[in-house]
């Protein structure tokens, strides 16, 4: 037996420091700590096996690979938020191909995968498929540019594969000549790991008979979430077979086409009352509303409960949410009414977040949600930390209101379709409501302002908004002035997003301080100019700026988008030629 | 919220000469149904501004207001679904039901249906009465009954046969 020589004594402190550092969880405690000293710093990069990537252009693959070589789990987040608005050219960027090379060579034991807004193939999930045989965790949330066949790969490869997760993302179907390949039978025989299955965005219909054969042989599957094409009676056998389910995304909620009369339609609430650990229901993607009163027997017990896309009106809502006294948070249509979220009000002492959404995003004078069902949900939720509110109305006073009963509110996020649309009571600008938020509710760290609203609003963001990290402003302010109030007042803003504003290359030059601390600045239809945004780039040479222009040749020199980042690495060159990247 | 249409139909381009159903040629069993005022459903989600309100295009597509309602025939064995969202008046939903139920050997020539739903407050009325964005936000359900039938189901005096009588003359 060789003889076992102890470490170096320099090597000693180090061994102890990755064992304490194991325990270190927090990402930004572990920037903290890397931070201290070259030996903190390598010891930190030995032991982070969570690595987070907020800008996938923000630093190389082989730099984040060079610097962390144990890497377990890794999320890349890619194009900036309003891609989801289609204010982005299509092919941008965000191509994960360059990171799927590099994590199959560093990182042969990579467990999880989390993709955001990323563009990936059907040949990078084959890469994925192949390259990594301790493979759990593929979470795809907002993703385009693969298909069926990419899915299956994974299905079929990755044996130990407990999470697949695809939300939002565009699977983009076979061709009319291909048939739909069947994904569902491509999972090897035998018990499977998988815990969490979701697929509601897979626009394809799937083989039934090897869905309830799947999900029969997973005796660990907790979450399920199904796509539209799953009909209710389908939906009644599936939960019959997993009554252990926590987590359900209920498809279609609708009969298929043809129901026989006179056949006894199934006790679709036996299905709910078997299944007696569900604490989150979602789907109801084409829901018939007769079928609603099915979910009583579950309601007690929901804490998470999504009809952001059914369109349920308020007789519909109510004895439903009546029963939810335990829920946390909450996606509807707007379709519900004020009537129906006084209802909620009334019932959800307990609720945190609730998201509201438009049926019908014309700009229109009224709207079936308004002030009224901001204050009575104000009065009856006070431990509320996140809203989300799509209306055509609202009043200074209902927003004021708000931020004195929720002083809780981590995210307020109200969105006034109409644009320019000043408080109908008293005809003044929104400024006084938003100034009521970021002054009363003293956790906020994002806020998203609509209507009309002066460098006033600007003024009170800047002076109230310390702890903001993320604003969203669109169609607002009078001048420069109202974005050098927050360049200048929030010192932990990290992602801007403006559009159609007048601010200009005098307000953007106030920020030059901060740039480096900012994950991204996004500012479309503005005043900028090239000239300007020039300026920014040579004050800053890491920080990569992106004018992205429709039109080649204008006339004058002002741009169309502005996104800028900060980045450790050359400027990228997969950009199509409506990008400029100055720098 | 009831909206009244805009009574365009004057303006509405149209293939084949003015007036009348274009797309009768032949006597259909729901032909009877006024045809109504043309809502304004071409207008619905045309935003001119893009990407506002920001809703992810991913949820706009998805929510375009389904509409699903059951629809039922006297005398066929199988119920039906139909999303009242995909038409824009009741000359519209007319022929969907047509083809709906034609696989079922009804025979068009035969006008001894008449079209009933089930309104908001449980009340039974008869197709055709009210404006149609009135109708597609109160109607629950669908049937078809025989006409014979109809007659004794204690329909709304809002909903009279008078409208359909007259329709089968033209």
């Amino acid at each position: 037996m060789s003889e076992i020589r102890s470490p170096p004594p320099d090597r000693v402190l180090e061994i102890v420091l990755e064992n304490v550092l194991h325990f270190l969880t927090c990402r930004r405690d572990r920037n903290a700590a890397s931070l201290v000293c070259r030996s903190w710093c390598r010891a930190e990069a030995l032991t982070r096996s969570d690595l987070f990537i907020g800008n996938c252009y923000a630093v190389s693959p082989h730099r984040a690979t060079s610097r962390f070589r144990r890497v377990r789990s890794l999320t890349v987040k890619g194009k900036p938020r309003f891609a989801d608005f289609d204010l982005l050219p299509l092919n941008w960027g965000a191509h994960f191909s360059p990171w799927g090379s590099a994590l199959a060579d560093a990182y042969p034991w990579l467990e999880k995968l989390h993709l955001k807004r990323m563009s990936l193939t059907d040949d990078d999930l084959n890469l994925i498929a192949r390259s990594f045989p301790s493979f759990k965790e593929l979470v795809l949330v907002c993703c385009e540019g693969f298909g069926i066949a990419g899915i299956a790969a994974v299905a079929a490869n990755c044996r130990l594969l407990r999470v697949l997760d695809l939300v939002e993302s565009v699977v983009e179907d076979a061709d009319e000549d291909e048939e739909v390949m069947d994904w569902i039978s491509c999972f090897p025989d035998g018990e499977t790991h998988l815990e969490s299955l979701v697929f509601e965005c897979v626009e394809c219909p799937v083989n039934f008979e090897a869905l309830e054969r799947l999900v029969a042989r997973s005796p660990y599957l907790k979450k399920l979430r199904l796509n539209h094409y799953v009909s209710i009676p389908q939906l009644y056998r599936l939960m019959h077979r997993a009554p252990q389910l926590t987590h359900l995304g209920t498809g279609s909620f609708c009969a298929s086409d043809d129901v026989a009369v006179g056949d006894q339609e199934l006790d679709y609430s036996s299905a709910f009352a078997a299944c007696k650990s569900l604490v989150c229901l979602s789907g109801f993607r084409d829901i018939l509303p007769d079928y609603l009163p099915a979910i009583y027997p579950a309601c007690a017990n929901l804490t998470s409960l999504n009809l952001s896309y059914a369109d349920v009106n308020a007789d519909q809502l109510k004895p439903v949410i009546l029963q939810c006294h335990k829920l946390q948070t909450l996606w509807v249509l707007d379709s519900i009414c004020d009537e129906g979220l006084q209802a909620v009000a009334a019932t959800c002492k307990d609720l945190r977040e609730l998201r509201v959404f438009p049926g019908n995003t014309r700009e229109e004078a009224e709207g079936p949600v308004s002030e009224v069902g901001l204050e009575v949900i104000s009065q009856g939720c006070r431990k509320l930390q996140s809203i989300l509110f799509f209306c055509q109305r609202m009043t200074n006073a209902a927003v004021i209101a708000m931020s004195k009963n929720c002083p809780d509110l981590v995210v307020f996020r109200l969105c006034i379709i109409g644009r320019y649309r000043p408080d109908p009571e008293t005809h003044e600008p929104m400024d006084d409501g938003f100034g009521a938020i970021v002054m009363n509710c003293k956790k906020l760290t994002r806020l998203a302002v609509s209507g009309l609203l002066t460098d006033q609003a600007f003024r009170y963001i800047g002076m109230y908004g310390k702890l903001l990290r993320t604003l969203s402003v669109a169609f607002a302010g009078d001048s420069d002035q109202g974005l050098k109030y927050v360049l200048e007042g929030c010192p932990n803003l990290q992602k801007l997003e403006i559009r159609d504003s007048p601010f200009g290359d005098a307000a953007l030059h106030s920020g030059l301080h901060h740039f480096y601390n900012m994950r991204f600045l996004w500012m479309s239809t503005c005043k900028l100019t090239r000239q300007g945004c020039q300026e920014i780039a040579r004050a800053l040479p890491h920080l990569a700026l992106e004018v992205i222009d429709s039109q080649e040749d204008k006339a004058d020199d002002h741009i169309e988008i502005l996104y800028m980042y900060r980045s450790l690495d050359r400027p990228r060159n997969d950009a199509p030629k409506c990008v400029t990247i100055l720098q | 919220m009831a909206k009244e249409g805009l009574g365009l139909e004057i303006t509405e381009l149209r293939l084949g000469l003015p007036g009348g159903d274009s797309s009768a040629s032949k006597k259909r069993v729901f032909s009877e149904i006024d045809g109504g005022e043309n809502g304004s459903s071409t207008e619905r989600n045309k935003n001119a501004v893009v990407g506002w309100p920001p809703v992810c295009s991913y949820r706009k597509k998805k929510t375009s207001s389904k509409m699903y309602v059951k629809v039922s025939m006297d005398g066929a064995p199988f119920l039906r679904k139909i999303d009242l969202a995909m038409h824009k008046d009741y000359s519209d939903l007319a022929f969907a039901l047509d083809n709906l139920f034609a696989s079922y050997g009804i025979d068009a020539e035969n006008c001894e249906q008449v079209p009933i739903y089930e309104d908001k407050d449980g009340d039974w009325m008869l197709v055709g009465d009210v404006p149609w964005e009135m109708f597609i936000e109160s109607c629950k359900r669908l049937r078809i009954m025989k006409r014979s039938d109809a007659k004794g189901f204690g329909l709304q005096p809002k909903g009279s046969l008078k409208g359909f009588i007259e329709g089968v003359k033209n």
